[in-house]
Order: C-alpha cells, then sequence, then structure tokens
C-alpha cells in the first residue's frame, strides 16, 4: 500500500526516465527535442505534487473561515517560471533544428555527422 | 538614499537593461558601444562591490526589503566578489576585441541581437554568483545558458549549429537535474535560500532525499562546467562560436557552474550529510584526474588551434576540481586560485585567437604557418598566455599550480601520484603549445616574402593588456590569493 501511497512519484520517476532515454536513444532531432521535453515535464509533476497537503484546499484566504487547510501556493509558482524556461529552451531548440535542415537538408543526428 | 547599498542589485540590472536597449540601437557600431558601456560600468561595480568585500563588509542584499527566507536575497562574500570579477572583466575584455571581430563574423543587421544576448548572458552569469536563493540560481542559469546558444550559434561555420544543439540538450539536462535536487531539498525543508536550506537539513530526519538531491545538484552542475567525462559539448561549442565568444565563455561560462556546485556541496550538504567530504572527495578526484590526463593528451593531437585550447580547457576544470576534492585549506584555496588565474591565461590566449583571425587565413596548425612574423606582437601576446598556461615562472598560472602541488604533497602517498599527474599534463600542455609555436614561428614562407601585418590596434592593446596582467598577478599574487583563502575559510567552515 506504501508503494502505491507514492503513485505519483513513480510516475515522475518513470516519465523522467522515457524523456532520457529518447534525448539519448533517438537520432532524430525533432524526437530529441520531444525527449527533453518530456524529461522536463516529468520535473514540473514532481514540484505540483509535493505542494498538495492532504485535507488542503486552493490558497485563498477568506473573510470568517480560520481553520481551513491550504495547499502550499509556492512549488507552483516556482514550476510555472521552470515552464516557462523549458517552452523558451524548445523554443530556441527547435529554432536551431529550422536552420540545421536550411543549412544541412536533413535533421537525422548520423546523417549530419557523415557530412562533415 | 545611500548608493552604494544598492550596488550588488546594480550589478544585475545594469547587464539585465540594457539587454533590450542595444536590440533597439541598429545603426552601426551602437549596439556595440552600449554593451561595452554597460560592461564597463558592471566592471565598475563588481570593483566597488570587490572594495566592500576586502574591507571586511558582508553583503546582504534584500529584494525590495522582503526579509529572507519569504524574499529573495542577494549576498557577496569573498568567492562571488571573485566570481563577479572574472565574470564582468572577462566580458569587458572580451567586447573590446569583440568590435572588429564581431564586424567580420556576423552580419550588421543581426549584430544588434548578437550583443542584446550578451548582455542576457553577462546578466545571468553575474546573477548566479550574485544570489543568494537557489531558485533564482537556476532562473539565471537558463537566462544566461539560453543567450549563450544564441551567441555560440551565431559563429560562421555551418558546424556550429550541430554543436550548439548538443549543449543545448546537454545544458538543459544539467539544469534539469539541479532543478529536480532543488525540489527535493524544498520538499525536506521549505525553503529556497541557501544559508536557511542548510540550516533547516539539520532538522530533518529523513536524510536520504538530501542525499539524492546532492547527487543531482553534483551530477547537473557538473554538466554545466564540463567535467570529465561530461565535457563532450564543450570542444566543437567553443571552437565553431564567433571568436569574441569563444574569449568570454572560456573565460567564465564553466566556472560558474563550478561556483554553484561547490557552494551548493560546501554549504548546504557538507554540515548536514555525514560523510560528505569523502563522498565529494572520491567522486571527484578520478574524474580530476582523467580530465587532467586525458585532455591534456587528445589537447596534442589536435589540429584546429581553437579546438587545442578548448580541451586544455577540459583539463584546466580538472585542476580546480583536484585541488577541490582535497577537502581542506591548502587544496581549495589552490583551486579558487586557478578560477582566477585560467580564466586570466585562457582569456588572453583566445584574445590572441581573435586576432590571428582577423589576418590569418585559418585557424588549422598549417594555416598558421609564418604567424610568427607576420603578427609578432600577437603571437607574443599568445607565447605569454601560453606560459602562464603552462605554469612557468612568472606568470599568473605558476601561483595556483605550485599551491596545487604543495597541497598534493601534503596528501601522503596518493599526493605524489597526483604531482606526477600533475607534471605529466603540464609537459603535454608544453608539448601542444609547441606545435602553435612550431608553426607559427618556423615553417611558412621565407622572412622576406612576408611583410607585417599586425591585427586592429584596438585588439592589440586589448592583447598586451591581458598579457601584462599575466605577468602582474604572477609576480604579485596577493590580491587573488586573499580572496581565494578567504574563499576557501568561508566554504570550508564546517569542514573537518
Amino acid at each position: 500500500m506504501e508503494l502505491l501511497g507514492y503513485y505519483n512519484y513513480w510516475v515522475f520517476a518513470i516519465v523522467l526516465m522515457v524523456g532520457f532515454y529518447a534525448v539519448i536513444a533517438k537520432a532524430n532531432l525533432i524526437k530529441k527535442l520531444i525527449g527533453l521535453s518530456i524529461f522536463q515535464s516529468a520535473v514540473f509533476l514532481m514540484y505540483i505534487t509535493m505542494d498538495k497537503v492532504e485535507g488542503g484546499t486552493a490558497p485563498i484566504i477568506q473573510a470568517g473561515v480560520t481553520d481551513q487547510i491550504y495547499s502550499n501556493p509556492l512549488p507552483q509558482v516556482l514550476i510555472l517560471t521552470a515552464i516557462v524556461v523549458g517552452v523558451s529552451t524548445t523554443a530556441l531548440g527547435l529554432a536551431i533544428v529550422v536552420r540545421i535542415h536550411e543549412t544541412y537538408g536533413t535533421i537525422e543526428e548520423d546523417e549530419i555527422m557523415d557530412m562533415d | 538614499m545611500d548608493l552604494s547599498q544598492h550596488l550588488v542589485a546594480f550589478q544585475v540590472i545594469v547587464p539585465l537593461l540594457s539587454a533590450p536597449l542595444a536590440l533597439l540601437l541598429r545603426p552601426r557600431g551602437l549596439a556595440w558601444a552600449a554593451t561595452t558601456a554597460a560592461a564597463a560600468l558592471s566592471f565598475a561595480i563588481s570593483l566597488a562591490i570587490l572594495q566592500q568585500v576586502l574591507s571586511g563588509q558582508e553583503i546582504y542584499y534584500e529584494m525590495g526589503s522582503w526579509a529572507a527566507p519569504y524574499g529573495i536575497a542577494l549576498a557577496v562574500d569573498a568567492f562571488s566578489g571573485l566570481m563577479t570579477i572574472i565574470v564582468s572583466g572577462a566580458a569587458l575584455a572580451a567586447l573590446l576585441v569583440a568590435r572588429q571581430s564581431v564586424d567580420k563574423q556576423i552580419e550588421a543587421e543581426r549584430q544588434p541581437l548578437f550583443y542584446s544576448a550578451w548582455l542576457l548572458v553577462m546578466a545571468g552569469l553575474l546573477g548566479i554568483v550574485v544570489s543568494a536563493d537557489a531558485f533564482n540560481i537556476f532562473v539565471f542559469m537558463e537566462i544566461s545558458s539560453l543567450a549563450s546558444y544564441i551567441l555560440i550559434a551565431g559563429g560562421p561555420d555551418r558546424w556550429a549549429l550541430p554543436a550548439v544543439f548538443k549543449y543545448l540538450i546537454m545544458g538543459t539536462i544539467g539544469a534539469t537535474f539541479y532543478l529536480i535536487g532543488v525540489g527535493l531539498i524544498y520538499m525536506m525543508t521549505g525553503t529556497l535560500n541557501l544559508a536557511d536550506m542548510a540550516d533547516r537539513v539539520s532538522q530533518v530526519t529523513e536524510l536520504k532525499p538530501i542525499l539524492v538531491a546532492a547527487g543531482f545538484i553534483t551530477v547537473g552542475m557538473a554538466l554545466k562546467a564540463a567535467v570529465f567525462p561530461l565535457h563532450v559539448w564543450l570542444p566543437n561549442a567553443y571552437t565553431y562560436a564567433p571568436h569574441a565568444v569563444t574569449v568570454f565563455l572560456a573565460a567564465c561560462g564553466t566556472k560558474v557552474a563550478l561556483y554553484v556546485l561547490l557552494r551548493f556541496d560546501f554549504v548546504v550538504f557538507q554540515p548536514n550529510l555525514a560523510g560528505h567530504e569523502i563522498q565529494f572527495g572520491y567522486f571527484l578526484m578520478p574524474l580530476a584526474l582523467l580530465a587532467i590526463l586525458i585532455a591534456s593528451g587528445v589537447a596534442v593531437f589536435e589540429n584546429n588551434l581553437k579546438r587545442l585550447l578548448a580541451y586544455s580547457s577540459v583539463a584546466q576544470i580538472g585542476y580546480i576540481l583536484l585541488g577541490a576534492s582535497f577537502v581542506n585549506m591548502a587544496g581549495m584555496s589552490a583551486g579558487i586560485m586557478h578560477f582566477f588565474n585560467h580564466a586570466l591565461a585562457k582569456g588572453t590566449l583566445f584574445i590572441a585567437v581573435a586576432a590571428l583571425a582577423m589576418r590569418m587565413p585559418g585557424l588549422n596548425l598549417s594555416e598558421l604557418a609564418g604567424a610568427g612574423r607576420r603578427m609578432p606582437v600577437t603571437m607574443g601576446v599568445f607565447v605569454v598566455g601560453a606560459l602562464s598556461l603552462i605554469g612557468v615562472p612568472g606568470t599568473a598560472g605558476f601561483t595556483s599550480k605550485w599551491l596545487l602541488i604543495s597541497a598534493s604533497l601534503a596528501q601522503g602517498t596518493v599526493g605524489v601520484a597526483l604531482v606526477v599527474a600533475i607534471l605529466v599534463s603540464s609537459l603535454l600542455a608544453v608539448i601542444y603549445i609547441w606545435r602553435v609555436i612550431e608553426a607559427a614561428y618556423f615553417s611558412g614562407p621565407a622572412d622576406s616574402e612576408q611583410a607585417v601585418q599586425e591585427a586592429p590596434l584596438q585588439i592589440l592593446i586589448v592583447a598586451v593588456t591581458a598579457a601584462a596582467a599575466n605577468i602582474y598577478f604572477g609576480l604579485n599574487a596577493s590580491l587573488p590569493l586573499t580572496l581565494a583563502e578567504q574563499s576557501a575559510s568561508a566554504l570550508l567552515v564546517t569542514a573537518p
């Protein structure tokens, strides 16, 4: 039961490794970037999981309610920043892939290596 | 309002706000001028901050007056003071070289974009070294990394593109590892402020997540710092980047990641994890040794001058780590001293390379034939930088290598083997530098056919100043030595 209780963290670890595998094993540069995005998404999941407080609700202060339990909003804010970073990284990576395609005519890593 | 209190914030704000400004300055040369002015101002600010640090003042600045742990704090001690000098100094020197060098390599209409990215790299790197907040360090790290991918991709060769793609992938993995580590620590402590983290980890009973975080952060930063064998992105990235960018990044890029690694490992983990110093030493010492020997060995067989120097950088990172892996005063101060001296030596060498590239047909050793007669001043500067890299007495490189060798000898039997490795690597450095010297001075057409054709005056002045700095700090090492010793003792407060 305890193992199942860590369900989110198991998913985090598995998704992390799926992304990592794609980055390492795929020769196609777009697939590598997809892998990188999956890899980063796993970390988002970890941050979002850890802010959950059992029985907690959205952290909005209401008049008259004093004994409410709130979830921790900080990790969500942090990961919002990290998501923005992830999006920029993917965008820049795709821009580089476009230019690689323009100059080399291919986006397969092995074919690019053969050309140089 | 006393402005000097806010200097540390301006250290980051000046380059950050100049970046969009540089983007708007379309007329030729203006973007460069604005960028250089911002870098000069940054350098002046870092000198003023260093002055405050040297007078024993602790600089602690709360952004928007929100007190830590809720607010975001900036803190500068001797170590970060040293790093701000290295980063802003390297940026300024590289920019002074950049005007003509970049004119030759990057089309005029893209230059404002290029300089804007340059300022973002500066803002990011300076932000990392003055920040006292783990998550802020991550954000600044990504600002500087994303902008430096853009700078490197500006290189004129098409090989720059696959090189930068590889750097992007590996850099992002490194940063994500760091993010995982910070997340695990936050999960256990609920704080992001480094000093506060160190305090609260000591109250945590279940230390396994902290241990895992230590692993993630150390490996992530080792990736960014190009610690052997995670260095594969570095040689191509340095080789195909525009020459001025190589000057900048080779002098300070990887060192900032090493700074984060040391800061995290010794401020947060060392006081709280039993046996951390042993794990740190046993993990990094073999890697440092391999870097010192293998990267120097590879450099001997390289034919492209920039790639040869890039491999030499991997070896030099090994020296820094070797010093740190002793986890004692002597080793750590030798390593931190080498931050400064290697930045000086490698900066000088790459400035000379940028100057050579202005006049010579290419940077392969065969294409450098006769460079010694054609560009005597530039090659003179190169030789001084090279002597400093090898560690010849009277140059900056000698002081840190000497400290490193004496720190190794204090390690007993292992130490003797380490000294042998350092000497072998220095001999290899003599060989690869000699190959450059041989190509430049002893081959090529006869004297009579060669007219002296030096690099532009502006580049020459920077180059000669850099070479002079190598000799000055070789003869009078008290400033970097004081800073290195202060940093080392601050890092090692809790080490046995």
